[in-house]
Formats: C-alpha cells, structure tokens, sequence
C-alpha cells in the first residue's frame, strides 16, 4: 500500500497541485508535503496522489555508475 | 522509463547476485532477513528474487501491509460505518474485499446498496463533501506514515475550508514499534531487515535506531530488482563484518533525515495512540488518533458506535504470517478453499498481502 511512483513534472497550477508523466500516464498530484521544493522537469517520487519526495537525480545517476563500476571490474 | 527500468538492468542483477553468492559462502550459516514492506513482499513474489538468492539466505515476510495487519474489530466497525444511511464510506480499494466476522465485506456491503466509494487520494473527499453537503463523508484511514500525512493534509484543508461533513476513522499505524514488537518476539530469529522504502522517505533512518541495537542489520531498500538485491548484499555486509547500522539503499527515495514537513504535519494532527494489529495483538503507542483539536474530524468521536462482537476467521492462519512463524503453505486452507478469487483471510485480498503473492508466483 505504501507503493511510489517516480514521474516528471509536467506543469504546476496556482493551487500547488502538478502535471506528472509516470512512463507516459499523466496524473495529478498535490504539492503541499513535499520534502523539498520542486519545479516542473524535476522528478518525485508521488504516493496516494500526493508528491512526497523530489528525488536527487545526480545522486540516483552516480550510484548507477557505481554498481556498474564493480560489475564492470568484477569486484565480487 | 527513467528511475525505473535503469533498476531493472539484467547486467546489474548478475553482479549482484554473483556478490551476495561470494557473501553468503563465505557467511557460511543460515541467515533470514525479513522484509517489512507489502511492497517488497510483492516485488521479490514478482521478480522471482526468492528463487534466485543462495539457499543459505531466507528472505521472510513481516506485517507490512496495512490491510493485512487491520484488525477483525476495525474491519468490522468500516462495516457498520459503512451501513449507516446518511454516510458515504470513502476507502483506498484495497480495503475492499478484506474480509469481517461472518464473512462480510465493504464490496459485499456496496452490492446491497450501501454508497461505498474508492479513492486513490484521500484528496478526492473534499469534493465528494462539497457536493453532498447533507451527508456524512467516513474516509477510512489505512496506510503507515507514507499514507498517514496525506490524511492529514486533507484534515488540514477541511479545516480551512470549513468543511464539517467529512471525518477520518483512523485505523493508521506506525512501523517502529512493530518491529520492536517482532525483536522481542522469542519465536523469531530475524538476522537483517529490509526496511520499507516509502515509509523511510518520511520517517529517515534514525527511527531504526534499536535494530543495529538489538544487533540485527538494517538497511532501507528500493523496490526494483536492483534495489532488492543490492538491500540484501548491504544487509549480509553487515553479518558479515559484525557492523550492524541502519544504511540506505534507497538513497534516491530517502534522505536520513526523512521529510520533516510531511512529519510536522502528521504529527499536528495524529498522535500516537496503542493500536492492535492482526497477528501481534495490541503494540503500545503504535497507532495514531487524531488531536483533540481535531476532533471534529474524528470519526470515533462524531458517531456513537456500538458494542460490536467481533470474532477471528475461522481456520485462517493470517497472524502467524504476520508475524513471519507461519508460511502460507502452511495454512491448510491455503490454494485448496483461500485463492485470490475466493479469499479467506486479508493475507489473500491484499495484492500485497504475503498468501496472495505466494499463490502468485511461488
Ligand atoms: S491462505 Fe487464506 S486462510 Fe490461509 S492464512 Fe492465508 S489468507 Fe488466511
């Protein structure tokens, strides 16, 4: 039940309510308890049709790179 | 598919089950870990991870699925709530078919003309009291501290909007003190946990505290086969060299400190409360009621309810899979009378229920 979907902000009315494209399904989410502001093209992580977490995506990217480091090296 | 398929990349899932194989050798001991999470519960059911990990390695499931862990009494008050004539009883769908004493069911309740609605945000209330001012709106408020906030924020609006013809009949529970409940628990030998992603988004790590000091590892792990697997590996680093902390796997869903607004807010309007739970009877302070500022919201305190006598299941083995002693093979009734189709007990309603995703995909 506690099932998150990451989507991309699409577009944010004057409410605090955003467009989100979840792999190409448009949904409406609201703003208000969301750990950190966010602006249209960052992504969150959304939950029973509120955003609860706009993800860093530098960070998400980096760790990406690292697993596929120690695969690539065979550091097993 | 961004933040999705990159975790499910096959190169990646080799390499790491190639890491937790070099591990679990050198480990050289049984070791379980138990996710807490009906979502891990259903992604390792989906991805097949069970089969895949070294046989050494036990993955069990713990009472991570809010509908699961509701009691028979709560199940049974949604009924009577539900077949009140002025209320529209708002749920999250899983709610649905959960079975009460007798068999009846919110889906069953709906089919004799009760006005039971599915919400996928608590949210939508606020238009459902707005244009049925002369009704009373229940929402039923299931869900752990990923949930609980975005009741509270809807509470928050109705407030402000001065809407008076909504209440929240809060069924909530918090995570923390079930897993001290299942550490204290003599029937129990858990060496790790997978500690649940989204409930971590808002919470952080520091509420995990008391695994690391029960010696037992934690780390908080995404849902995509590349954030089970590499949960898992964290997880037997930490039997392995005897360092047991609270890590994060999850590091692009969960900041340490959690989201602090989303707590705030919970905390104003939520208190903790003792809560039972199917299978681990009553936990101390583990529920949330609301605030007595806001009880005009409260469902408990708007109607007067009665003395409901309610009774467990007959035959059907849910609290013991709660509690991770019991597999649903297990249970006689499990595939030959309890199927999706026909569910006996909660654990087979809820998609993420830990006898529904066996009967899936084990
Ligand atoms: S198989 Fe059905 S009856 Fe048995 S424990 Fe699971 S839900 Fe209950």
């Amino acid at each position: 039940m506690c099932i998150g979907f990451p989507g991309k902000i699409i577009s944010i009315d004057n409410d605090n309510y955003a467009i989100i494209d979840i792999s190409g399904t448009r949904r409406e989410v609201c703003l208000d308890i969301i750990d950190e502001e966010a602006s249209i093209g960052d992504y969150v992580i959304t939950h029973a049709g509120y955003a609860i977490h706009k993800i860093d995506t530098i960070t998400a990217q980096d760790k990406l790179k690292c697993l596929q480091e120690i695969i690539d090296n065979e550091i097993y | 598919m961004k933040f999705i398929d990159e975790y499910r990349d096959p190169e990646i899932v080799v390499g790491l089950l190639k890491q937790i194989t070099s591990a679990s050798v050198r480990i050289a001991r049984p070791v379980t870990i138990m996710e807490i999470c009906g979502s891990h519960t259903y992604a390792i059911g989906r991805f097949g991870i069970r089969k895949l990990l070294p046989d050494n390695i036990h993955l069990i499931s713990g009472p991570g699925c809010p509908v699961c862990v509701t009691s028979a009494r709560d199940v049974d008050l949604a009924l009577y709530l539900a077949s009140l004539p002025n209320v529209i009883f708002a749920t999250f769908g899983d709610m649905l078919r959960v079975p009460g004493t007798g068999g009846n069911s919110l889906q069953k309740k709906r089919a004799e003309g009760c006005d039971v609605r599915v919400v996928s945000s608590a949210d939508e209330c606020i238009g459902v009291a707005l244009s049925h001012p002369q009704k009373e709106i229940v929402m039923m408020g299931v869900g752990f501290e990923t949930t609980a906030p975005t009741i509270a924020a809807v509470i928050n609006s109705c407030r402000k909007k001065d809407i008076r013809n909504f209440s929240v009949f809060s069924v909530h529970k918090i995570v923390p003190p079930a897993i001290s409940a299942l550490l204290a628990d003599p029937l129990l030998n858990i060496d790790g946990f997978l500690c649940p992603g989204h409930v971590s988004t808002m919470i952080g790590a520091a509420a995990y505290q008391m695994i690391p000091d029960a010696r037992r590892a934690a780390v908080i792990t995404g849902f995509e086969p590349v954030d089970i697997l590499e949960g898992v590996l964290m997880l037997l680093q930490q039997i392995e060299n005897k360092n047991m902390s609270v890590a994060i796997q999850y590091s692009r869903g969960v900041r340490p400190e959690g989201n602090t607004r989303a707590m705030t807010l919970l905390q104003s309007v939520f208190e903790t409360a003792d809560a039972q739970w199917r299978g681990l009877g009553t936990i101390p302070e583990s529920g949330l009621a609301l605030r007595d500022e806001f009880a005009a919201y409260d469902t408990l305190k708007k109607f007067s309810l009665p003395d409901i006598h309610t009774g467990d299941i007959p035959g059907c083995g849910c609290g013991d899979i709660l509690r991770g002693i019991k597999l649903p093979h297990d249970c006689p009734l499990f595939r030959k009378v309890c199927t999706p189709a026909n569910p006996v007990g909660p654990c087979m309603v809820s998609s993420e229920g830990t006898c529904s995703t066996y009967y899936k995909y084990d």
